[in-house]
């Protein structure tokens, strides 16, 4: 009986602290996130008035929310459907032929992974410098002559903002895809080579069927990282602009905090939150194969 | 014979097009990254010309500037410290919370590892206008009672926060590996008349110094990298920052007075530590990812 007590202090002590902390610093905002969307809020001082939906009822006919929205979707399906092909593709590669320096072209891929977003944005506004930027002068020596394209500008500001995007992600799913793939097994290919499937055929109907679950975890988790990564490139890379051009879901949220509408920005995140979840269960939902094993 | 010949020649070409795609990619990486390291050491006046040139000197003076004028020198350490801090506190309050929660039954076990598995959806950047008002409405509080509030611009209460906030993949990462092990340890130790504490800090711990390492360096890299929370709980203009808040500041301040090497300076020094950890552990971080499963 007193070791039973001694044991459930000891769990007390050892669990409490992490509860505590999660309590205060994630589930009681998030809470408040949901909660404050229903709420206008003073920008200095902490009353509050109940206002029922109205926060959302004006996001409807808030043009740059309904911009930002469809900029996040552009990021998306775009960013994820280059990425996906290209880590795929890679990591078929790396994995399948006996390519010199294996090793070496893994640790180079997965470098953006570890560079803060920040620094990444540095990196690319150098990329992207109108005059004397690294990109507008490769083009410059290509073509002949001198181009100036203002890749920030906003014709092609998400453009650059996809790039700069991909250049991040690539190497991380294709490290993770290599993993999953090297576990496929060699003699489901030397069989295939002996019925003269090429290269191109193999990829399709044995590595991508048989790491299929691994693909359908990672799209869903990639999908809903890439609304927060939008954010955090968008923030540093052009905070929103020219003009709300390049906006994106959070980063107008975050905009709207500063302009002190607490309650309009949290109805934002609320919509955002809940659109994350739904398109994951969507995404969920139609990758569904029947699992193959091997 | 011929077509066999034909397939070699076939290979050939698809080899050397692997290689070139490869070098592409690793190019399109790599240059950018040296190019930033080379910017760093010219001089204001070579940022007009070419940018491909090399530089003709090394100048130091970007650094210095950027350290001493540019203020990075107190952001570095106010980032040493935060990331330190926010490690200890992680640490001390994940292990043997997760230690508990994958390896003793009690009332609620499943009920908080359920919740700490919701944990996993909340992300940081929607709860950051939360979170900083209540620090907000706290120091208001603190304000009426003290005179003054602590909450806010406070490096101590940004390291308890990046904890917080990461504890339930930390807890995630730490149960996983716990689990697997057997019940055989404590049973020995409690016989040689180990308490429970004396059993976990001396027994388990040392065991799960793999996965601890893991924790430790994908927390490195998020802590030190991470802006958004920082820019929000640090706003004083004059207060302390974090690295990548002071490199941001730094980058917009650029655009009107055009001072680009200290600029890049500044870029240098926020990658550096990490790409110098990067390549002491890049395969232990490699594995550890492929183990550890998803984070992003």
């Amino acid at each position: 009986m007193k070791r039973n007590k001694g044991r459930s202090r000891f769990i007390a002590l050892c669990v409490a602290p992490a509860v505590i902390l999660f309590v205060i610093f994630m589930i009681i905002p998030t809470i408040n996130v949901f909660r404050m969307s229903l709420f206008e809020r003073g920008a200095y001082s902490p009353t509050e008035t109940f206002v029922g939906f109205a926060n959302f009822k004006a996001l409807i006919n808030d043009s740059l929310f309904i911009r930002s929205i469809q900029n996040t979707i552009l990021l998306i399906v775009v960013v994820t459907m280059v990425t996906f092909a290209f880590a795929l593709v890679f990591a078929g590669i790396l994995t399948r032929e006996n390519v010199k320096g294996k090793n070496l072209f893994r640790v180079i891929f997965y470098i953006p992974n570890i560079l803060s977003v920040v620094v990444i944005s540095g990196i690319f506004s150098a990329i992207y410098k109108p005059e004397n930027g690294m990109l507008n002068s490769l083009l410059s020596m290509i073509t002949g002559q001198t181009v100036t394209v203002l890749w920030k500008d906003e014709p092609l500001v998400m453009v650059s903002i996809i790039i700069a995007m991909v250049w991040q992600a690539i190497g991380y799913y294709m490290v993770m895809y290599m993993a999953s793939m090297a576990s496929v097994p060699q003699s489901l290919y030397e069989s295939a080579s002996l019925d003269g499937a090429g290269r191109v055929k193999q990829f399709f109907q044995i590595t991508i069927p048989l790491i299929w679950t691994n693909i359908r975890t990672t799209l869903t988790f990639f999908i809903i990282s890439t609304i927060n990564m939008a954010f955090l490139f968008v923030k540093a890379m052009t905070s929103g602009g020219p003009n709300g051009a390049s906006e994106v879901a959070l980063s107008y949220m975050y905009g709207q905090k500063d302009a002190g509408l607490y309650g309009y920005s949290m109805a934002i995140g609320v919509v955002v939150f809940l659109f994350s979840f739904a398109l994951s269960a969507l995404v969920n939902r139609a990758t569904k194969r029947k699992p193959l094993e091997f | 014979m011929k077509e066999k010949r034909a397939g070699k020649a076939g290979d050939r070409i698809y080899k050397i097009f692997i290689y070139v795609v490869l070098i592409a990619l690793a190019v399109c990486i790599l240059v950018p990254v040296a190019w930033v390291f080379m910017a760093s050491i010219k001089q204001n006046s070579e940022f007009y010309g070419n940018p491909w040139s090399l530089p003709l000197g090394f100048h130091w003076q970007n650094f210095v500037d950027a350290w001493n004028t540019a203020r990075m020198g107190d952001y570095m350490l106010n980032s040493v410290i935060v990331t330190v801090l926010a490690l200890a506190i992680l640490l001390v309050v994940a292990l043997p919370a997760a230690y508990c929660l994958s390896r003793f039954h009690f009332r609620g076990r499943k009920f908080l590892n359920t919740a700490f598995m919701a944990g996993l959806f909340i992300n940081v950047n929607y709860i950051v206008v939360p979170i900083f008002l209540m620090l907000r409405d706290g120091d208001t509080v603190l304000k009426n009672i003290f005179g003054s509030g602590f909450l806010l611009n406070n490096i101590v209460v940004l390291a308890i926060v990046y904890a917080a906030t990461a504890l339930p993949f930390t807890i995630y990462l730490l149960s996983g590996y716990f689990a697997t092990l057997a019940h055989d340890y404590e049973e020995a130790a409690y016989i040689d008349g180990a308490g429970y504490g004396k059993t976990m800090i001396q027994i388990i711990f040392p065991m799960a110094q793999p996965s601890i390492v893991t924790i430790i360096l994908f927390n490195f890299l998020s802590f030190w990298n991470e802006y958004i929370i920082s820019m929000t709980l640090m706003s004083s203009a004059n207060g302390a920052k974090t690295l990548p808040v002071g490199l941001l500041n730094l980058m917009q301040a650029q655009q009107s007075a055009a001072q680009y090497g200290i600029m890049y300076a500044g870029l240098v020094m926020v990658m550096l530590p990490t790409l110098i950890l990067y390549i002491c552990v890049q395969k232990k971080l490699i594995q550890g990812m492929t183990v550890g499963g998803l984070k992003g």
